[in-house]
């Protein structure tokens, strides 16, 4: 029993991954953008769930919902401030790539500022019984990752590929030129794109703070490293292969720190990338992409 | 463009020597108005008072000189006023080193109290051990450190010795049979503890049913745990500092680990990174600690009381072992009856002292012997429990 409950630890923390991972993925998509402020944008919405939540003492629906839609305008803005103009402007991709490890740290000093640099401690939020399989017990908190990471990235498809917006998206990310010609405006579903990318790492930001209950500023860094991998790992551009490296990154390191060991967690992960990026390197669900958003 | 850089290297050493300087005499104690050799009692320091772990010299520091006012006000040692020099080393051992050197050549001192962080005072102790200088280390927890000489004495705990003694504590009083450990892999405090734990719990008859280690900046320990939870051990142990105790804490909590938690002083301000709702995650839990604020001893309530009246701050740890270091020094100095490096060393082996830690008393390895106070929390508070001697 011992080997299932490490799997379903591992989706558990894959599906914090995943939901980060789709941010990273829907961002590439669109503009081949490697987003490296993304990762700070969980820290920035764990920090506003901290606030409404123990700082303003409101209720969690309010600090749920306050995190998801601050995170949307945030990402919003950072597309609009610090991006817009080098896309406009055609600029090399790495003066965006450039940028982009700007905002992260400027994000990261700047919540250092506001908060101090040491780690602040989280209530608990989301708690109901376990659930049990026989001898297999799985965590409230699990379970919850695990069930709203699959709703989402259920949402996120059914977006793309059946809303107006969704059109937009794909539109642009095939041809951003010939979608300007047939009446998308480029830079609001670009700036659309960012928002929703930024709410969904706000939902992984939510779920991080229920299972682990401690932020500190820089808490991104690797998460949104780790994100990357997934993203990368699953086909970067694409919604389920972001969800499918995020749990298949949370099981791997997950059956590593508990059969070989803790100390090659790292390496393992980063080994299984590499050897899907020299056998398929377009990542495992990455086609010659039609699909990219 | 050489010479400018030159020019500004220059002043900038300038500057940080004139900065040196007043810091220096600032801190000469203001009792002691004659400096001629011979008319006052020179003990050095040493602490880290800016830097990266200033937090920690500042107040180790704080607590000595609270100690030496307290002394010169009762009439010094062997009726002379007590001179105490402190120079800042950054938390860096080859300034420590300098430092050290000017203490001795310039200032002439005759015992040392420090350095406060383990790498610095290694240093400063070989060179110490060649001057026979008797110097104790207030807050330096490397087993290494007193090996480099007969000279070098230390008023805390070793890291190893809170794993024994923590180990000792789970079969004596708590009566447990199997036990488990987790403890962070990049970090020499938490193996070293969980190293010693595990050997003297085997010794005391406790099985070890799981040793897992995490690496450093972990927040997941679910896959730890789980195996953990699968041996069903009466205690576990968590060696590690307070931001991982509480991350641990809640998460075997939540996987449903229902052992009792120990720890070691690592746990010490845990109680500020867990919040109310997950406070049940450490509800039965035991560590060590070198002192308890909630102990009623007389003497550590006015230190405590005193302490917060002149620096604002609450005294912590390290204040009480840097008071307690130059109380034992002090003690040593007038048991000798002289300032002979020797008879100070042989004053300090044979020393029994009384201070705000409790009764202490050096082992062969001039390691403190005394007894270690356990705490657990109840009602979102620190409670004392009692003290343990291995």
């Amino acid at each position: 029993m011992g080997f299932f409950s490490q799997i379903v630890n591992g989706l558990g923390l894959g599906s914090i991954y995943a939901l980060i991972a789709l941010g990273y993925s829907m961002v590439y998509g669109i503009v081949q953008l490697i987003n490296f402020a993304h990762g700070d944008i969980i820290m920035v919405g764990a920090y506003v769930v901290y606030v409404i939540l123990v700082i303003m003492n409101l209720p969690i629906w309010l600090a749920v919902l306050g995190s998801i839609i601050f995170c949307g305008i945030a990402g919003v803005l950072i597309q609009r401030i610090a991006y817009q103009r080098l896309l406009n402007h055609d600029a090399p991709r790495i003066s965006l790539l450039i940028t982009a490890i700007g905002v992260s740290i400027f994000l990261q000093n700047l919540f250092q500022l506001l908060f101090g640099s040491d780690a602040k401690s989280m209530p608990k939020m989301f708690s109901f019984n376990s659930l049990k399989f026989g001898t297999l017990e799985i965590t409230s908190s699990t379970t919850l990752n695990i069930v709203v990471s699959i709703l989402m990235m259920a949402g996120l498809q059914l977006m793309v590929s059946k809303m107006k917006i969704g059109k937009a998206m794909r539109a642009t990310s095939e041809d951003a030129g010939a979608a300007k010609l047939m009446g998308i405006n480029p830079n609001t579903t670009i700036a659309f794109t960012f928002g929703v990318g930024s709410a969904l790492a706000s939902v992984g930001a939510i779920l991080y703070c229920n299972t682990y209950p401690q932020i500190k500023p820089i808490m991104g860094g690797l998460l949104g490293l780790k994100a990357f991998v997934a993203a990368v790992l699953g086909g970067i551009g694409s919604i389920p292969g972001a969800m499918l490296g995020g749990y298949l990154l949370g099981v791997s390191e997950s059956l590593t720190n508990a059969y070989i060991s803790s100390s090659l967690t790292d390496a393992v992960v980063f080994g299984i990338l590499i050897i899907v990026l020299i056998v398929k390197p377009t990542g495992l669900l990455g086609k010659n992409v039609r699909e990219k958003v | 463009m050489k010479k400018r850089i030159l020019a500004a290297v220059l002043s900038a050493v300038m500057l940080a020597a004139s900065a040196f300087g007043c810091a220096q005499d600032g801190n000469k104690q203001p009792a002691s108005g004659n400096t001629e050799a011979g008319d006052t009692i020179k003990i050095g320091g040493l602490a880290p008072l800016t830097g990266n772990v200033s937090v920690y010299g500042v107040a180790t520091n704080n607590g000595i000189k609270m100690a030496v006012d307290e002394i010169n006000k009762a009439g010094g040692v062997l009726e002379k006023q007590i001179e105490y020099i402190v120079y800042d080393e950054k938390g860096d051992p080859i300034e420590a080193v300098n430092a050290y050197n000017k203490l001795v050549q310039d200032d002439k001192i005759i015992a040392l109290i420090g350095d406060v962080t383990s790498k610095p005072t290694i240093a400063v102790a070989q060179k110490a051990v060649k001057d026979r200088i008797p110097m104790i280390t207030a807050t330096g927890t490397t087993a290494d450190i007193t090996k480099a000489g007969d000279n070098v004495f230390r008023a805390c705990f070793i890291d190893p010795y809170q794993g024994e003694l923590m180990a000792e504590y789970a079969a004596k009083k708590l009566n447990a049979k199997t036990a488990a450990i987790i403890y962070d892999n990049g970090d020499d405090y938490s193996t070293g503890v969980a190293d010693a734990f595990e050997k003297e719990a085997k010794e005391a008859g406790i099985t070890i049913t799981n040793k897992e280690a995490y690496q450093p900046g972990s927040v997941d320990f679910k896959s730890q745990l789980t195996k953990i939870k699968a041996g069903n051990p009466d205690v576990l142990m968590i060696p590690a500092y307070y931001s991982d105790v509480a991350l641990i804490a809640a998460q075997a909590k939540d996987i449903g680990i229902k052992s009792k938690l120990l720890g070691a002083d690592g746990w010490d301000g845990v109680l500020e990174k867990i919040d109310k709702s997950n406070l049940d995650a450490v509800k039965d839990c035991y560590f060590c600690s070198q002192y308890s604020p909630e102990n009623k001893d007389e003497k550590l309530q006015n230190f405590l009381k005193q302490y917060t009246e002149k620096y604002k701050s609450e005294a912590n740890m390290f204040a009480v072992l840097g008071y307690d270091a130059l109380g034992m020094m002090a003690a040593a100095i007038n048991k000798a009856g002289s300032v002979d490096s020797e008879k100070i060393i042989e004053a300090l082996k044979n020393l029994e002292y009384k201070g705000l830690t409790g009764s202490t008393t050096f082992d062969e390895n001039r390691n403190p012997v005394r007894d270690a106070v356990i705490t657990t929390i109840a009602d979102g508070k620190y409670k004392f429990v009692e003290n343990f001697k291995k």
